[in-house]
């Protein structure tokens, strides 16, 4: 008993701590959902409710009588897909050489990959709309996605993950008769599920998410992802603090699942890179 | 050419495309772009330095890079929180994988989102003021997006609050990789809780901080997210930082000349930092 209370005072200074620090993260988040739920009432009042007063989901379907919300999911939706399978597939195919190949240009090749990760990225965005333009994918989702397939970041997880396929494996496929494509989509990329799982995860959150590049592209509003459309909602309905904060809510709630499903891909996912 | 070569390429071949078109096409182009004129109608005419000299002769694009300057105040305030959050979560408390998970929610919340809700928070009747006002620190409501002195910092702490999580994830994958018996010899030594930290975690840890710091120092000179989606380098003119400034010449009065003048600009003050963080945070036995 004694010892309990004792590991009990241990703790305490810890989870209090824990707790304001896991306030402050997340209090913005509660007080949007609150709002967005109240229907009733001034909607900035102190102390700031912790339960919604008259709580009900008008506001939520006042977002949908405001704007073409289907049509912001359904292009955050297209736009995440194709990002996602694009990058696992251009990454995986340009990490295959890479990891299994020895071929002239080969330092040449990854060198240059590299040095994406240095070169200062900053012009890119200004020019890269431009490119977008002339190649006439302005405006279209091609043109959002376009740029986003390729990483130095995904190109290495693909190619730790082909190396560490032991070799065995590789030189009995291939005594069997295997050829090169035969080896990367039936050996290697059955056995890299995890590296492929997580490189999803990632892209998919930062495709879902990404808010700069898809507004510079693109201008009607038919082709907004729901990032660029809850800015387009706050916009033209700032005034209507519930239906904005419901906008959030509906904007943030597909990726927070994902997120609290895929978790530990997150707090896992970068031991590899730290090391 | 042997069949290997031509295998190797075209496995490469959409790799290398994209690279070219969208990752070092951008650079050749932009470096080229920032001596020119440039309005995307006509053709660029060479005027060597002009863009550089107006830039500077700007006292806008003079104030945005103090305050991409001063932006860089979020990176040791980032850091030491992150390290913090990071040894109180390295604990097998019951609950902790709650604790993880609350403080990445911003990190996978969309900027514009962030923006909406800070937008809320920083009202003038909202949350904080509210709170303020309740705790009888202030008469008056603080115009923490209006008032021109402190709408900079307000920005900045928001991208505090939404950075902290990502660091706090590449920390503690830093400190689980650290091997427990170092501390338990240390105990058995009798260390204290506090001699540990200095003479082991952060020791053993410099590699992290260094990337960390890296990473930081990089995102907190290139802040523009946050602006753009806040303040509109509002209010008067007060939070414009020369990515933003690069933006707003670039996309909106599509005059490239300065806009990738002031982006080149932008990306010799990351590399200097990317330098300065590497000379004096590497591990000094490495």
């Amino acid at each position: 008993m004694a010892s309990r209370t004792r590991r009990l005072v241990r703790v305490l200074p810890h989870y209090l701590a824990l707790s304001a620090l896991a306030l402050i993260a997340i209090y913005p988040f509660w007080w949007t959902l609150v709002t967005a739920l109240s229907q009733s009432g001034d909607v900035y009042t102190f102390p700031p409710r912790v339960l919604p007063t008259e709580p009900g989901l008008q506001h939520f379907v006042e977002v949908f009588n405001t704007i073409d919300l289907w049509a912001f999911y359904r292009n955050s939706i297209a736009i995440t897909a194709l990002t996602v399978f694009g990058t696992l597939a251009i990454c995986s195919l340009a990490a295959y050489p890479l990891a299994m190949m020895r071929f002239p240009g080969r330092k040449l090749v990854f060198g240059a990959i590299i040095a994406t990760l240095i070169l200062p990225s900053e012009l890119n965005f200004l020019v890269n709309f431009l490119t977008i333009a002339r190649l006439q994918l302005a405006d279209t989702l091609t043109g959002v996605v376009l740029p986003n397939l390729v990483g130095a970041v995904g190109i290495f997880l693909m190619k730790q993950a082909f190396e560490t396929v032991p070799r065995e494996l590789v030189d009995a496929a291939r005594l069997d008769g295997a050829g090169d494509w035969e080896i990367f989509w039936k050996v290697l990329l059955p056995l890299s599920k995890p590296a492929l799982g997580a490189l999803a995860i990632l892209t998919l959150v930062s495709a879902w998410n990404q808010y700069i590049w898809p507004s510079v592209v693109l201008t009607s509003p038919d082709h907004f992802p729901l990032s660029v459309g809850i800015s387009y909602l706050a916009g033209a309905f700032g005034s209507k603090t519930g239906v904005v904060a419901a906008g959030a809510v509906l904007t943030v709630l597909p990726i927070l699942i994902v997120f609290l499903f895929t978790q530990r891909y997150f707090m896992r996912g970068f031991e590899g890179a730290v090391k | 050419m042997r069949k290997n070569t031509v295998t190797a390429y075209l496995f490469l071949a959409p790799a290398i495309v994209l690279l070219l078109l969208f990752a070092f096409w951008p650079v050749a182009f932009g470096s080229v772009i920032a001596f020119t004129r440039y309005n995307v109608i006509e053709a660029p005419q060479f005027v060597g330095l002009a863009n550089f000299t107006e830039l500077f002769g700007d006292a806008l694009f003079r104030s945005a890079l103090a305050n991409s300057a001063l932006y860089l105040l979020v990176v040791p305030v980032i850091q030491i929180l992150a390290l913090t959050l990071a040894v109180l979560v390295n604990n097998q408390l019951p609950g902790i994988r709650f604790f993880r998970a609350a403080y990445y929610v911003p990190v996978v919340t969309s900027v514009s989102v962030i923006g909406v809700i800070w937008n809320f928070m920083y009202h003038d009747a909202g949350a904080i003021n509210a709170a303020l006002r309740w705790l009888h620190l202030i008469n008056e409501p603080i115009g923490f997006l209006s008032d021109d002195r402190i709408a900079l910092f307000a920005v900045m702490f928001v991208t505090i609050w939404r950075g902290l999580g990502w660091y706090m994830v590449l920390y503690l994958a830093g400190l689980q990789a650290i091997p427990q018996d170092i501390y338990e010899a240390a105990t058995l030594d009798g260390a204290t809780a506090w001699q540990k930290f200095w003479k082991i975690t952060v020791p053993m840890m410099l590699p992290t901080i260094l990337l960390c710091a890296i990473l930081s120092t990089l995102a907190a000179a290139k802040a523009f997210e946050e602006v753009q989606i806040m303040t509109q380098g509002g209010p008067f003119q007060s939070t414009y930082t020369t990515l933003f400034y690069a933006y707003e010449f670039g996309i909106k009065t599509l005059n490239f000349g300065r806009a990738l003048a002031a982006s080149f600009v932008t990306s010799v003050f990351c590399m200097a930092l990317a330098w300065l963080n590497y000379r004096y945070l590497q591990p000094k036995d490495a």
